[in-house]
């Protein structure tokens, strides 16, 4: 009796000794400008070759200019990271998505777009936001520049085998209540460091009702549990999102595959190292008020007080969080004024968190003084949601319609917020600085971001439906 | 791979919880194409106050930051993205071990492939070990990695756990992409059977 991640893990051991790591094959590695080219300069010094450039996908996306028309790349540096990208994708044979491509993108949401991501791969990036790709049933997770290195060289890793974490969650969302909510009332729960040296799978009734793109959201946030990787069983929905996509199987080969993933679930009676339960009816809307993801409240709860925590390591966190986003503990966060908000990244940047954030943007205007920034994952998704009149609505409103890219998720391409701005991100992480230095982040789900560009301030959706 | 067998140095402390990638290099910083000189961005916007000047109290600018090798962190440090920059930044900085209550997974891996080693303490070991570091900025330790043993300066030792293999690297500074590279042939017929 396996699980999910058993059966992945062992389709993928080339060699095991001894009291060493496994040397673990890995099917597809995704590559971005950002963490890849002191591993190519690696290579060339040893004088080795790309093993697997056809296993091997580059995209452009973590310092690419978002502005209409791409306008040209911020800074000389980024442009010389860039374009050093392209060289090493020449020299080595691998395809790239470049800039300006009318397939370009987020890695994280080209990847299953184009149907490179597929249920039990092994799918490694020098991202940590690699989990995302769980969400098919693959194994993926984020890997540092020396293993980009030593996958490109080998096409394989060398790796322990990690715990294994279900999630369980049981019960259906309420309305209002988003795949975001549900991974942020997780890490609330269990914090962020709650699940590291594990892979987690998601299983219960409101992980099977999510539609791929939600499940991409929960998977994707995985690692800022501290979780090796976030891995949900294939079943129809996913079958459906796959079929017909570019990379995909076809004709016999597509009945072949469509066979083997159907094996790829947990089997009754297997065991996992540990279980967590989440009431999914429980759930609010979640919004983060600190400076690590793991610092979340309903929407409509209060800030915690350091005089209630026990413990002085995190009662100083929280002090420190709390002075750093300049909120009062004990107070709510429902009513209180935002500068920013950003609508993006490889959490909710896909085709249904634009909708969402469109529905409830739909016939109201922006907030007198505040920025929205709305930029779309992909090519892909920016010109579905312009043949749906999103963009229109967008705009209409008042907020800004991007080109794609990571934007001001992390802040290296010049969208940024100034010291002190307030802003609400549909991203996922609020780390001090990471939208901008001196910035502060609220985490939260395309609903409750387009709330928040509507009215100004945090608010609670469901008061708009 | 940078070899680590055993080291005595003063500490820097720097006990805060959850230290994120982003904290220890900021995002806007890796523009860069290779590895050298990051330490001067080693927690760069810690260092400097909101009116963009060097905080003269922040703990890398002490005299005592000067020379310390090891740092001392809290929970789950390195938390956050892959970048691998996070250690490089450390090494150049001129720190070789982090003590710290846990390391996060990613940043863990890239620390030992750079000779960066993570000492994982039991609670009570930190603890005694920052109240020695409050009574004198001079304290010294000693990692002793054939052992897997911290020398705290009141001569008690704790123990700090390494899988074998990354041990074994550690010491020998041995090239893991090398190792990887012997295994072409079982590679080459995982390819031929899966392909
Ligand atoms: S959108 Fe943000 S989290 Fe996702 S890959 Fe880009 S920078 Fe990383």
């Amino acid at each position: 009796m396996q699980t999910l991640f058993d059966k992945v893990w062992q389709s993928h051991v080339v060699s095991q000794e001894p009291d060493c790591p496994v040397v673990l094959y890995i099917d597809l590695h995704l590559v971005h400008e950002v963490t890849s080219p002191q591993a190519f300069t690696g290579l060339r010094a040893r004088g080795l070759k790309v093993r697997c450039p056809e296993r091997t996908v580059a995209t452009m996306d973590h310092s690419t200019p978002t502005l209409p028309g791409h306008l040209a790349v911020i800074d000389a540096q980024a442009a010389a990271q860039l374009g050093k990208l392209e060289e090493n994708c020449r020299e080595f044979g691998i395809r790239l998505y470049a800039l300006g491509g009318v397939q370009q993108g987020i890695v994280h949401v080209i990847g299953p777009e184009l149907g490179y991501t597929l249920p039990g791969k092994t799918i490694v990036c020098g991202d940590s936001h690699t989990s995302t790709h769980g969400a098919f049933g693959a194994l993926a997770f984020g890997i540092g520049t020396s293993e980009v290195e030593h996958v490109l060289a080998t096409q394989c890793l060398l790796q322990r085998k990690a715990k294994t974490l279900e999630v369980r969650v049981e019960g259906a969302i309420g309305q209002g209540v988003t795949a975001k909510d549900i991974i942020l009332g997780l890490i609330a729960k269990i914090g962020v460091g709650g699940a590291t040296g594990h892979v987690i799978e998601y299983t219960g009734q409101a992980i099977r009702t999510l539609d791929m793109e939600g499940r991409m959201t929960v998977c994707n946030m995985s690692i800022e549990a501290g979780a090796r990787a976030g891995m949900v069983a294939p079943d129809d929905a996913t079958f459906q999102y796959l079929a017909g996509r570019e990379f995909a199987p076809k004709g016999a080969a597509w009945e072949t595959a469509l066979a083997y993933w159907k094996t790829l679930s947990t089997d009754p009676g297997a065991s996992f190292d540990r279980t967590v339960t989440v009431d999914a009816a429980a759930l609010e809307p979640m919004i983060t008020y600190g400076t690590n993801p793991g610092m979340g409240i309903p929407i409509t709860g209060v800030l915690p007080s350091p005089s209630d925590v026990a413990d002085s390591a995190e009662r100083a966190a929280l002090e420190k969080a709390l002075t750093y986003m300049g909120l009062e503990a004990g107070k709510p966060l429902l009513g209180r004024a935002i500068d920013v908000v950003f609508i993006g990244s490889c959490t909710n940047s896909r085709i249904s968190d634009l909708r969402a954030a469109a529905g409830v943007m739909k016939g109201r205007k922006v907030a007198t003084g505040v920025r929205v920034l709305v930029v779309p994952g992909s090519k892909a998704v920016k010109s579905e949601a312009e043949a749906e009149g999103l963009d229109a609505v967008f705009r209409e409103a008042g907020a800004e319609w991007r080109e794609p890219g990571c934007s001001m998720c992390i802040a290296m391409n010049g969208d940024q917020l100034s010291p002190g701005q307030m802003a609400v991100s549909t991203s996922n992480r609020n780390f001090e600085g990471r939208q901008g230095k001196g910035g502060r982040t609220l985490l939260a789900s395309p609903l409750t971001a387009a709330a928040a560009a509507v009215t100004g301030k945090i608010t609670d959706v469901r008061t708009l439906f | 791979m940078n070899a680590f067998t055993t080291l005595t140095s003063t500490v820097l402390p720097m006990p805060t919880d959850d230290i994120d990638t982003d904290q220890i290099i900021p995002a806007r910083f890796l523009k860069v194409t290779d590895k050298v000189g990051l330490g001067k961005l080693l927690f760069a916007d810690w260092r400097t106050g909101a009116d963009g000047q060097p905080k003269p109290d922040f703990p890398l600018h002490l005299p005592e930051a000067r020379g310390a090798r090891v740092l001392i962190a809290g929970r789950n440090f390195g938390c956050g993205s892959s970048r691998e920059h996070a250690p490089w930044a450390l090494y150049d900085f001129g720190f070789r071990a982090i003590v710290a209550l846990s390391f996060a997974d990613i940043f863990q891996e890239n620390a030992i492939k750079n000779g960066l080693l993570p000492v994982a303490v039991d609670a009570a070991t930190h603890k005694r070990l920052l109240a020695a570091r409050e009574g004198s900025t001079a304290i010294t330790v000693t990692i002793d990695l054939p052992s897997q043993t911290l020398a705290l300066p009141d001569g008690t030792k704790a123990s700090f756990p390494i899988d074998g293999f990354s041990k074994r690297c550690l010491l020998n500074g041995v090239d893991e992409l090398g190792y990887i590279l012997s295994f072409t042939p079982a590679i080459e017929s995982y390819e031929a059977k899966h392909a």
